[in-house]
């Protein structure tokens, strides 16, 4: 019953994550959204197992691709602001106050 | 046990850390790479797995998608975040959406596979077209005002209805694959209607609640898949998403369904009697006067600074007036912007030190002993209808008290009502100064004017 351990396991990280983001300072809400939507890319295992499989489909190939295609995008550009952004907050600290 | 399967593990914790991390400014950069450890530890885990072979078009894809990422994230000016968000999104939830596709197609699976491909699929390409839309909206390639008509609930909720209908269909007999093209057409109408009645002001609702589509689009795909990390990421994405958008609503005093059914902001100004009523105005000399004399200052930016560009000008005021001893903060309000936190980026961008800018709760109590409250481009979130009248679309929307304060400044370029549409009673407030003109321009002029006073 290979579910019933999903559903838990989607429980108790729904639940560490309201535990977490309530944490979060409204401060960084935009850097924070920028990183979760980042994190959500993890479609990208998705993408490359259905892709790479030996023989896959050319509509799985097709597919695959450009899931892959489209998953790396939001990964790499999620990743990139979300540091760009945390940069500018960042340097303030040591110089003024 | 795999080796990839503690790659996966790690991964895991490293995101979990990732949020962990974020909750301080100080160790948020330690979060992001975290983050990215993890993320490339899931890909090379991914790589590593036995099942994968053809490994010259993933390459190729993954390439692809960083020359699109890379562009994307270092040229886009940080005024147009939310717009970046939100094209980001439809990508992920896009990815997640084919991949779903594509599994459908490849083994036609029954029961509860089927029935996490459909959510997964359901939510995917609904989150896709939304966030598209919801992208046209910000980049104002489409119409910000909500377009409402009659019976549009009723479509909508149709819709969807009959969506989840025949994604239910097609877990009893993945075989129909007549209804799978239907349950996909459905499912991207739908997240094109969704956006169509979500004005400007709701935004940062709408993007965050997408955002948790998206994550749970992942977390549905790890069921499909059986495979616990894209349970865990999508998971904490979704749940993310979910608190966000719940604390955008209660910024403004409303419920969910009342965000996405109940088409905010269409009413419009309902006479234009109001707009008569005579407002006191004061040049950039004047204000410049007023400003130097203050010994406290609290700056209310919204959207319109985002619009201006006026950021880099107001953090120039607030460096020339604290110089000449005068208190300077910023009072952020929770849905200033069109994302959450959208107000905190920019000024952080303009180099304004982030322990001057203040949450609301925080600031209200002081804003009664504060001489000049200055708002830049901000309309409904300072607006008293909110608290005194009951009848006000915004009634119960918690606002910055900028009316208590001693002199109200409001930069602006003419007299029209805010994104909800709604006339602002502190125009006519006897101590209100309107500024007339652009914010980035008039911030400038007063810049000139206390320097030329102070003899810079």
């Amino acid at each position: 019953m290979n579910y019933e351990f999903g559903l838990y396991v989607f429980m108790l990280a729904a639940f560490l994550g309201f535990e977490l983001i309530r944490k979060v300072s409204p401060l960084l809400h935009t850097p924070l959204m920028s990183l979760t939507n980042a994190i959500a890319s993890i479609s990208v295992v998705g993408a490359i197992l259905i892709s790479g499989e030996q023989g896959a489909s050319t509509l799985s190939r097709v597919l695959g691709f450009i899931a892959v295609v489209s998953a790396t995008t939001n990964l790499v550009s999620g990743y990139l602001i979300t540091d760009r952004m945390l940069k500018m907050f960042k340097k303030r600290e040591p110089n003024r106050k | 046990m795999n080796f990839y399967h503690l790659l996966y593990l790690l991964a895991a914790a490293l995101f979990i850390l990732a949020l962990k991390w974020m909750s301080s400014p100080a160790t948020a950069r330690r979060g992001v790479i975290s983050g990215e450890i993890g993320m490339l530890m899931a890909v090379v885990g991914t790589l590593l797995r036995h099942e994968v072979f053809n490994y010259e078009w993933i390459v190729i894809a993954l390439l692809v998608g960083t020359a699109i990422g890379v562009p994307l994230a270092i040229l886009m000016p940080m005024t147009h975040v939310p717009q970046r968000t939100a094209i980001s999104q439809a990508c992920g939830a896009f990815a997640s959406a084919l991949i779903g596709t594509a599994e459908y197609y490849r083994q036609y699976p029954r029961g509860f596979v089927m029935a996490a491909l459909c959510i997964e699929m359901l939510l995917g390409f609904l989150t896709t077209t939304a966030s598209l839309m919801a992208f046209g909206k910000l980049n104002e390639m489409l119409p910000s005002r909500p377009v409402v008509y009659k019976g549009q609930n009723f479509v909508n909720l149709g819709l969807l209805g009959v969506a989840i209908v025949i994604g239910g269909m097609l877990v009893a007999h993945p075989e129909n694959t007549v209804l799978f093209p239907i349950f996909v057409g459905l499912a991207l109408i739908f997240g094109v209607l969704l956006i169509i009645p979500i004005g400007g002001a709701d935004m940062p609702t709408v993007i965050a609640l997408l955002n948790s589509y998206a994550g749970l689009s992942a977390c549905a795909m790890g069921f499909a898949l059986d495979n616990k990390l894209l349970i865990i990421a999508g998971a904490l994405d979704g749940s993310s998403g979910f608190i966000l958008s719940i604390i955008m609503c209660r910024a403004m005093n409303r419920s969910f369904t009342n965000v996405l059914f109940g088409g905010f902001g269409q009413l419009a100004t309902s006479s234009g009697a109001v707009e008569s009523r005579p407002v006191r105005s004061a040049s950039p000399e004047e204000a410049a006067a007023i400003l130097e004399d203050a010994r406290s200052v609290v700056v209310i930016p919204g959207y319109g600074m985002a619009v201006a560009q006026a950021q880099h000008k107001i953090r120039e005021l607030h460096d020339i007036l604290t110089k000449r001893g005068v208190d300077v903060r910023f009072a952020i309000h929770p849905v200033a912007g069109r994302m959450p936190g959208h107000m905190n980026v920019l000024l952080a961008e303009a180099d304004v030190p982030y322990d001057k800018l203040i949450e609301m709760e925080d600031i209200n109590p002081e804003l009664g002993m504060t001489d000049v409250a200055l708002i830049v481009g901000a309309n409904d979130i300072v607006n008293p209808a909110a608290k005194n009248d009951p009848t006000s679309p915004i009634a119960g929307m918690p606002i910055l008290d900028a009316y208590k304060a001693r002199t109200v400044m409001i930069i602006k370029r003419g007299m029209s009502a805010g994104f909800a549409g709604i006339d602002n009673e502190l125009y006519y407030m006897p101590n209100t100064l309107m500024l007339f003109g652009d914010a980035k321009t008039f911030t400038a002029s007063l810049v000139k004017e206390i320097g030329a006073a102070v003899g810079v």
